[in-house]
């Protein structure tokens, strides 16, 4: 019975995040976009914690801890002070057609979900539905970054596809503790350096919307 | 004919309480609003003033426009006697599932439609188009929901459905927690309540389920009203005996194990009726063109529980 207990959890965990992932699909304002991304690294945090539990991994629960300081704190924060500071912070979004996107995701849930369970027939349960789940949400950050023309909405899809990494890797047994410190830290630099670069993309271009980088490579009207 | 008349019983009983739980309801929010409100009879008095009444019926209407308030009524009627409320496993419930309980729900619903365009004014053609563009989107994501419970409980039968749920089986699943908002959405919209339809209000603009029902009155207006807070007693009782198992008895048992069912059908009854008057105080109306929005959250939820449900357990 415990057994079933701990995947039906962990099933939860991993389900809520794919949930959550269509949930900043489905916001077409920044500031509601990065509380629903912090509460994704919330929900990572939980899921990859339930695992060091289950696995009996416990640096797992550092990578948990990790999470939910870099992601579901300090990376919000810092992002609504970005936003603040940009100056963009009321702004709408526009999004082209949410309904179209939630289709589009809905196949690459599906996409990734008949594509795992092919690829680890024969594995362990748990580490099927993780990986599963983390390929849906490795693609929905994508789709996100795609779909978006915000830059702040594309580096917190960028963050998000981050998140179904790390959910990957605790899925499959755990990875080493150095790998995992030093994934956090380039995240961490790769959002310094997207940040630095969103204040000049701002200053020459007022604006962060990034058809203003086309325009001005003279590829669209 | 013990079954018969525990059948019997739960129409009944459905009937009585239908205009009571929309009364409720009703006081409930005039209470949250600081005003009197009038007293949870009131729909009934309503009905029965109702009935009494002339009904007038325009020149160029149709036998459609005369006879959908009947058909309707008992569409509705028969939708609801399939749904547990009290008791599982009730002498009708063998002969339909909850698929069926949909397209009764759906039958009805395009009747009401086609009524509303039968007199050619302006607004029975708005209030249809509108009726049908939610559901266009509502009765998938109600089709998806049956879908889930179908994969998690094995049946669609609502009474084995409701039996699964209470047993220790079903376990801790996510796909659940997403049907069970979906539904909730559905049923919301379905029932024309106020995120997407305030079913108080007779302002052009807004108005969907009321706008199709303009030109009913006397006891065509009657059989119409009564038949929506049917329905939302329908929905109140199968979100009950979906999501909330407990305390249904079995057709089969005793009259005091019926009498239990009954007592806490009232307080799921009771406890839904709060809920749903607190949401729509502390909601605000939304514009038309955002209800697909609304909507699409419900399909989308219901198609991605049904999606989860292939990597759950069964793995």
């Amino acid at each position: 019975m415990s057994g079933t207990l701990a995947l039906d959890v962990a099933h939860v965990l991993a389900g809520g995040l794919v949930l959550v992932s269509f949930m900043m699909l489905y916001q077409d304002r920044l500031s509601a976009l990065l509380n629903i991304f912090a509460l994704h690294a919330l929900v990572l945090a939980a899921s990859v914690g339930w695992q060091a539990e289950v696995q009996g991994a416990p640096h797992l629960f550092l990578t948990a801890g990790i999470a939910f300081l870099f992601k579901a704190v300090a990376i919000p924060l810092a992002l609504h002070r970005m936003i603040r500071r940009l100056g963009v912070h009321r702004e709408v979004e526009t999004v082209i057609g949410i309904g179209p996107t939630m289709l589009a995701g809905m196949m690459l849930v599906a996409l990734s979900i008949a594509v795992m369970l092919q690829v680890t027939e024969g594995a362990d349960p748990l580490a099927r539905e993780d990986l599963a789940f983390a390929l849906a949400v490795v693609l929905l950050g994508m789709l996100m970054m795609v779909t978006r023309r915000n830059a702040v909405s594309q580096v917190v899809g960028f963050m998000s596809l981050e998140n179904g990494l790390v959910l990957a890797a605790t899925g499959a047994k755990g990875m080493p503790l150095v790998v995992e410190i030093s994934v956090a830290f380039s995240i961490l630099i790769a959002f310094i350096v997207i940040g630095i670069f969103l204040f000049r993309i701002r200053e020459r271009f007022d604006t962060v919307d990034v058809h203003a980088l086309d325009r001005h490579r003279g590829e669209q009207p | 004919m013990r079954a018969l008349l525990t059948q019997a019983a739960q129409m009944a009983l459905v009937l009585l309480l239908a205009p009571l739980l929309t009364g409720y309801v009703r006081t409930l929010k005039a209470r949250l609003q600081r005003r009197r409100g009038p007293s949870m009879l009131q729909p009934w008095r309503d009905l029965l003033r109702l009935a009494r009444k002339e009904a007038v019926v325009a020149g160029n209407a149709s036998w459609l426009f005369r006879s959908t308030p009947y058909l309707v009524f008992a569409t509705t009627w028969v939708a609801a006697a399939l749904v547990p409320t009290f008791a599982t496993g009730l002498m009708y419930s063998w002969s339909a599932d909850l698929i069926a309980v949909i397209a009764l729900l759906g039958s009805a619903r395009f009747l009401l439609a086609l009524a509303g365009m039968d007199v050619g004014t302006a607004f029975g053609g708005i209030g249809s188009s509108r009726e049908v563009m939610i559901a266009t989107l509502a009765e998938p994501a109600m089709l998806l929901i049956a879908f889930t419970l179908a994969l998690v409980a094995g049946s669609t039968q609502l009474s084995t459905v409701a039996a699964f749920m209470s047993s220790p089986e079903v376990g801790l699943r996510v796909s659940l927690g997403m049907a069970l908002v979906a539904l909730l959405i559905v049923g919301i919209a379905e029932n024309a309540r106020i995120p997407v339809d305030n079913p108080a209000t007779h302002l052009e603009l807004t108005m969907v389920h009321e706008a199709m029902v303009l030109e009913y009155s006397g006891r065509h207006l009657a059989m119409i009203e009564f038949a929506a807070s049917m329905k939302l007693l329908l929905y109140v009782s199968l979100v009950a005996c979906l999501f909330l198992p407990w305390g249904l008895a079995q057709a089969s048992a005793s009259p005091g194990a019926l009498a239990v069912g009954a007592a806490t059908w009232l307080a799921k009854l009771a406890a839904a009726g709060f809920l749903l008057a607190l949401f729509e105080t502390v909601i605000a109306k939304m514009r038309v063109f955002r209800v697909p929005e609304f909507l699409g959250a419900a399909l989308m939820l219901g198609l991605l529980a049904t999606l989860l449900m292939f990597v759950s357990r069964s793995l």
